[in-house]
């Protein structure tokens, strides 16, 4: 058991990334997450792998394209804008099957907006963004070793699902210093030689593409193969972590960086009598909706909190349903909700 | 004389005459009164004789429809 | 002497890198031509086993299903970005980017530039038929003025539209790349050139020595709405007074 080591967040995400086998980065820079492609710029070369500044956020998710299609391991990061930039090469990502990670450390948005932390690119990343009947898995993480050691896991459930994986974190996580312990790798491998582009020596031609064209080949099946593959996600795949909910009758709901501050009101509720507690879903597709709706039992209320103007909460309620009355409570534009601010929102319900 | 002759394959033409302008002898056209199973007329030789096997109508051929057959003496070449 | 008995011997034929599936393009256009002396290309320098061809967006977009080797879809104007996360992976597979006009020089101007300027391994084959022919004839960068399109109905105005673009004039003012050359498909010489060319473009890949870039003026017979030997006209008449034949760079 190795001692803890200070890192960065968007260090860590680099050294997590190498630490599972990833030997091929393309992005460019964007704050706030400028320290992963220079961290990658002083690693990769030392672990004989590619770093790559691209010339835009397009380019570099089509290098991963590309990379990917030859069978390896690779990531890009970027934050809010540049992520719009690539949601065209994910939509591909994900109707050529290809398994990529994809990291956003959100920023205030929309449009140029600012550099802080926000979360609003939830609907982006787990709704869509890019065109067409296509999921990616969405990781959450709430601090910097949750950063590591979902960075790890991204890049097994990129292969072993052949999708796009998207590490949803935000500016403060990116920018924060906590001790952590580098995560060990899985260990696991997966055989990419049935589909990979290596050239065709000893085998037939393997071709890699998303466009179906023909009635033997239709599009249909391809979005019938992809709806099978994200039925069984959602059931084999939701993460979440509960505090103190059992006995709870106010239930507060967060991902990320608001559910580590969430937490803290809980805790804080606790302690003046309140019993409250927290529901964090970690991966946010899949969403953990069984796991939350019998977390909403029996709950007075429930209180969403997010760094946007309200877009988890919608994935909240429709899991709930009638089990509870959900209320919302969002800061926008790169602020951080307070503790008090939720703890006084909370006490209002408890009345 | 006869240095060797193309081979078109009807189906596989599109009726571009490419290889119509490009045979310095003229000796290829384009069908009439025939066309293949896409509706389209196809090249065809029509003096095989004065082929000089230059292959000019293959080399230009777009749907790669032509080969081109040479004469060598047998045991020579 | 006795007299002989001639025999036949095959001279010409499809090359083995060529599918014997009948391709999708128009009559007289020249991707199949192009097609067709790239595999000619392939079989020379032996590579069909360490090819991988990336497609464009265009009327080539199914150029993988004529070429026996890996292939690989690209969005529109990303090839060479593709094709650089594939060599980056595979230094030693021969790498080849089939662009045409939009996919090269309109929305992938970008990735065009930054790869030929990062001197990527890869050797790019640029089908410049002033049109863009896949979706039904519009405007392309290389459009010649007065050119007329479904975009440019009254020809194509500098004032409103610009100028038509050099491709290889554009990169031959990097550094990083080893070959440049424009070549034409429009007659049997300029086809046989044009074979050399992309052979060079690929050797160069063999050899490892940097980024090769071959533009070959193509016939789009229904994009310029005239017959196919026309086409073959107009490119010598029109386009190569603008887009002049000829190697810029053999390093």
């Amino acid at each position: 058991m190795s001692n803890p080591i200070l890192m960065k967040g968007n260090e860590a995400v680099g050294e997590a990334a190498i630490i599972a086998g990833c030997r091929h980065y393309f992005g460019y820079p964007i704050t706030p997450q400028n320290e992963i492609p220079a961290y990658m710029a002083a690693r990769m070369p030392k672990v004989g792998g590619t770093f790559l500044q691209a010339e835009s956020e397009v380019a570099a998710i089509n290098m991963v394209f590309g990379a990917s299609a030859a069978g390896a391991r690779v990531m890009t990061s970027s934050s809010s804008p540049g992520i719009s930039l690539k949601m065209e090469g994910i939509s591909y990502l994900s109707g050529a099957e290809l398994p990529a990670v994809v990291v956003n450390m959100m920023r205030g948005g929309p449009g140029l907006g600012n550099i802080a932390g926000a979360q609003g690119d939830y609907f982006q990343a787990v709704k869509g963004g890019g065109h067409g009947d296509y999921r990616s898995i969405v990781l959450a993480p709430s601090g910097v070793q949750e950063l590591a050691d979902l960075t790890v896991k991204a890049f097994d459930l990129a292969d072993q699902y052949r999708m796009v994986v998207i590490i949803l974190g935000d500016g403060f996580i990116g920018q924060m210093s906590e001790p952590i312990t580098l995560p060990e790798p899985s260990g696991r491998t997966f055989d990419k030689s049935s589909w990979a582009l290596t050239g065709a020596k000893g085998r037939e031609t393997h071709l890699i593409a998303s466009m179906r064209l023909t009635p033997e080949d239709a599009l249909e099946k391809l979005n019938l193969r992809l709806q099978a593959k994200y039925r069984e996600i959602e059931q084999k795949e939701p993460l979440w972590e509960e505090y103190e909910t059992g006995d709870a009758r106010l239930l507060l709901v967060g991902f990320g960086l608001s559910a580590r501050i969430g937490r803290s009101a809980a805790s804080a509720l606790r302690r003046s009598g309140i019993t409250a507690g927290m529901f964090r879903p970690i991966t946010v597709w899949p969403f953990p909706s069984a796991a939350l709706a019998r977390a909403a039992r029996g709950k007075k209320r429930i209180l969403v909190v997010e760094m946007n103007a309200g877009q988890m909460v919608e994935d909240v309620k429709l899991a709930v349903g009638a089990e509870a009355p959900v209320d919302f409570y969002g800061t926008l534009g790169g602020i951080a909700p307070e503790v008090d601010e939720i703890v006084e929102r909370m006490k209002a319900h408890a009345r | 004389m006869s240095r060797g002759h193309p081979e078109i394959d009807r189906e596989k033409c599109k009726g571009c005459a490419l290889c119509v302008g490009a045979c310095p002898e003229k000796i290829l056209a384009l069908s009439r009164e025939q066309f293949n199973r896409q509706g389209l007329p196809f090249s065809t030789c029509f003096e095989p004789e004065r082929c000089t096997a230059c292959m000019s109508c293959a080399i230009i051929c777009p749907d790669t429809a032509i080969r081109i057959l040479k004469l060598v003496a047998a045991g020579g070449e | 002497m006795p007299a002989e008995t001639a025999a036949e011997k095959l001279v010409y034929q499809r090359p083995a890198s060529l599918s014997e599936r009948p391709n999708h393009y128009c009559p007289g256009c020249g991707h199949g031509i192009i097609h067709k002396i790239l595999a000619q290309a392939i079989d020379e320098l032996a590579i069909q086993e360490r090819a991988i061809l990336v497609a464009p967006v265009g009327c080539s977009v199914l150029a993988y299903n004529y070429l026996k080797v890996d292939g690989c879809e690209a969005a529109h104007g990303r090839a060479p970005a593709v094709a650089t996360g594939i060599k980056r992976v595979h230094p030693d597979s021969i790498v080849i980017s089939y662009q045409g006009d939009g996919d090269l020089l309109a929305i992938g101007m970008g990735e065009t530039i930054h790869a030929a300027n990062r001197g990527e391994k890869i050797t790019v084959i640029f089908v410049n038929n002033a049109i863009y022919g896949m979706t039904g004839g519009q405007m392309a960068p290389t459009t010649l003025q007065a050119q007329k399109t479904k975009t440019s109905p009254y020809g194509r105005n500098p004032a409103e539209a610009g100028f038509p673009i050099r491709a290889c004039e554009l990169l031959a003012t990097l550094e990083a790349p080893v070959f440049l050359e424009r070549c034409a498909v429009n007659s049997v010489k300029a086809v046989l050139r044009a074979k050399r060319a992309i052979t060079k473009g690929l050797r160069n890949q063999v050899e490892g020595r940097g980024y090769s870039f071959i533009e070959i003026l193509s016939m789009c017979p229904t994009g310029w709405g005239v017959e196919p030997r026309e086409a073959s006209a107009w490119i010598d008449q029109a386009m190569v007074p603008v887009f002049p034949l000829g190697n810029l760079r053999d390093k």
